[in-house]
């Protein structure tokens, strides 16, 4: 399959003698849903805004549906539609103004884009709001006008820097929903965020990067998959002040009715409820704990950190044995 | 992009320029009125009459080509330097940069949108003026190559100007240390033949000298400037600053990391 994005040894080293990526290399197929991750200041951004040429490069090279950004800029830019993490349309203007403008840059008639707006402000839920100033928006809905703008003539890839920060959960799951349906429809979406179990239920593949080098880049399946253990969050019906002092699960208490228990993959889950009933721990729920990416992102991060990146990440994944657990 | 596509590009970028300055007509459009009003009621009318005759036309009727050109340039300029500056301190000039609109395009973009306003308020002070004189134009069509070219000259200084600015300090520099005493000292007020010999020497180097007298040329028909040096001069500047905001687009500067 065609590769959406590639990049090959991509540096970067900003006026003040930052360099903030180091020679990254990247392939995103088409069709697919990618997550960059990585810590503030990685070089998430900076990649970002070389792809979008809003960043120039001090070496490497990118191309997007094969098209190189050195020598078909234009072709290029007609593919990438961009969503940035920062607000950064004219909040004086009106809202249909803003995304009928954009698809003037890119050559489409007003008319042609006067009719697309409507359709994407009325997916979006901002069509009341058309003809209100972008400042009078609220977060939410300045970031689904983001949305609207950067979809407006149709791009095969879209980048969405951070695209639901400071975004309540209704929204956001609102926007997931329609980014899947916008992805499951045929476009290639990048993805960064800090909300990691976004990540992890939207996204296919995955990199990390971190203080400007890729530290990881797979599926998101063989990345989870290397965790060894599952973390569990049982709701009790009697309250647990302590855990049991020879108990063979690792055991956090989060108040005397929540624990969460750490169980490794080997086991069955009917082992867990042996060893609860075994200490009258009575469970009057469970579920999974949702943060498995957050654990792997943090040991890569921190792996890398401290210059242990070619230690196997299995390695460090045995359950962790804190004074909080037993 | 095609070149329909690039005009639909032009198009837009003119048309939200314009759509800007109309949005605040009062903060773009009244106070040149206003301004000028006041230019004509004490220079024209009470100071005026005190002085006499200038190159056979009464002093107001020989100052008007001047502050209507003085408007021009000043809005000219002031409008692209205020709304490319606010489009890279707020980052919307990000809009234009991720897309395939051509630098040559957003330039001209920028530009069309300067002299918009600084034709439009270069209209609003003639018909202003018309309460105090009449107009008779000489040469129309010299008057209007004029004004147009001068329109375009400074509205890419203003663009050169946001550039580099770094701050809304930065875009009031140049407009309060360069821009108004070159136009005051432009002929706005008098003809160099009123100055000494050295002064006046000293006044053929400054540029907006040959706007003025170019656009007195073309409506009175009086000028202390050869109306072809006035049109060389202007040429010979957009091409040297359009190329060099060009360039500078290209590059980056002030809009990429």
């Amino acid at each position: 399959m065609e590769n959406a994005l590639k990049i090959t040894n991509l540096k970067k080293t900003y006026d003040n003698d930052f360099q903030a990526l180091k020679g990254i290399d990247l392939e995103v197929k088409q069709g697919d849903f990618f997550a960059l991750l990585g810590a503030n200041g990685a070089g998430k951004s900076t990649t970002i805004g070389i792809i979008c040429s809003l960043v120039n490069k001090t070496a490497g090279r990118v191309e997007v549906f094969g098209y190189d950004l050195d020598t078909q800029r234009e072709e290029v830019q007609e593919h990438i539609g961009l969503v940035p993490q920062e607000f950064n349309f004219n909040i004086w203007e009106p809202v249909i103004e803003i995304v009928v403008n954009q698809a003037g840059y890119y050559g489409i008639d007003r008319k042609t884009a006067t009719q697309r707006a409507e359709e994407l402000l009325k997916h979006l839920d901002l069509w009341d709001k058309r003809n209100g100033k972008a400042q009078e928006l609220s977060g939410g809905m300045k970031r689904r006008l983001m949305i609207a703008r950067a979809l407006i003539h149709k791009p095969k890839l879209l980048i969405l820097d951070e695209p639901t920060a400071g975004v309540d959960i209704e929204i956001r799951r609102s926007m997931w929903d329609f980014l899947k349906n916008l992805n499951a429809a045929g476009t290639t979406i990048i993805l960064t965020t800090h909300y990691l179990e976004e990540a992890e239920s939207m996204c296919n593949n995955i990199a990390i990067i971190n203080k400007g080098e890729v530290v990881e880049s797979t599926s998101m399946k063989e990345l989870l998959s290397r965790l060894q253990v599952e973390t569990f969050v049982l709701d009790l019906k009697e309250p647990l002040d302590q855990v049991p002092n020879d108990c063979e699960l690792s055991i956090q208490i989060r108040d005397p009715y929540t624990i969460e228990v750490e169980l490794d993959k080997s086991r069955s889950l009917n082992y867990l409820f042996e060893i609860l009933s075994k200490y009258h721990i009575r469970a009057s729920s469970m579920r999974n704990k949702t943060n498995r990416l957050e654990e792997l992102f943090v040991k890569l991060v921190k792996t890398d950190n401290d210059s242990l990146a070619e230690k196997d990440v299995s390695d460090l994944d045995t359950p962790a044995q804190s004074g909080e657990t037993a | 992009m095609t070149n329909t596509e690039k005009l639909t590009a032009f198009k837009t970028i003119l048309y939200k320029e314009v759509m800007r300055f109309l949005r605040i007509w009062v903060q773009t459009l009244v106070p040149p009125a206003i301004t000028m009003t006041l230019y004509f009621v004490i220079f024209g009318n009470l100071i005026g009459s005190q002085i006499g005759d200038l190159d056979g036309f009464k002093y107001i009727e020989y100052i008007i080509p001047g502050l209507i050109m003085m408007s021009v340039i000043t809005n000219s300029y002031s409008n692209v330097v205020s709304t490319f500056f606010t489009a890279k301190m707020f980052g919307h000039i990000q809009e234009m940069i991720v897309s395939p609109v051509p630098n040559h395009i957003i330039l001209l973009g920028y530009i069309g949108g300067g002299m918009a306003r600084g034709l439009m308020v270069g209209l609003i002070v003639t018909l202003v003026s018309l309460f105090f004189s009449s107009l008779h134009i000489e040469h129309p069509l010299i008057t209007i190559a004029i004004v147009t070219l001068t329109s375009m000259l400074f509205s890419i200084a203003g663009l050169i100007n946001a550039i580099y600015a770094k701050s809304f300090d930065d875009i009031t520099i140049i407009p309060t240390f360069v821009l108004t005493p070159l136009t005051y000292l432009g002929g706005v007020f008098y003809s160099i033949n009123m100055l000494s010999d050295f002064w006046q020497s000293v006044s053929l180097a400054n540029p907006v000298l040959y706007m003025v007298n170019g656009f007195r040329y073309g409506i009175l028909g009086v000028s202390d400037i050869n109306p072809y040096a006035s049109f060389s001069l202007l040429v010979v500047f957009i091409i040297g600053l359009y190329s060099f905001a060009y360039y500078l687009l290209k590059k980056g500067v002030g809009i990429r990391s």
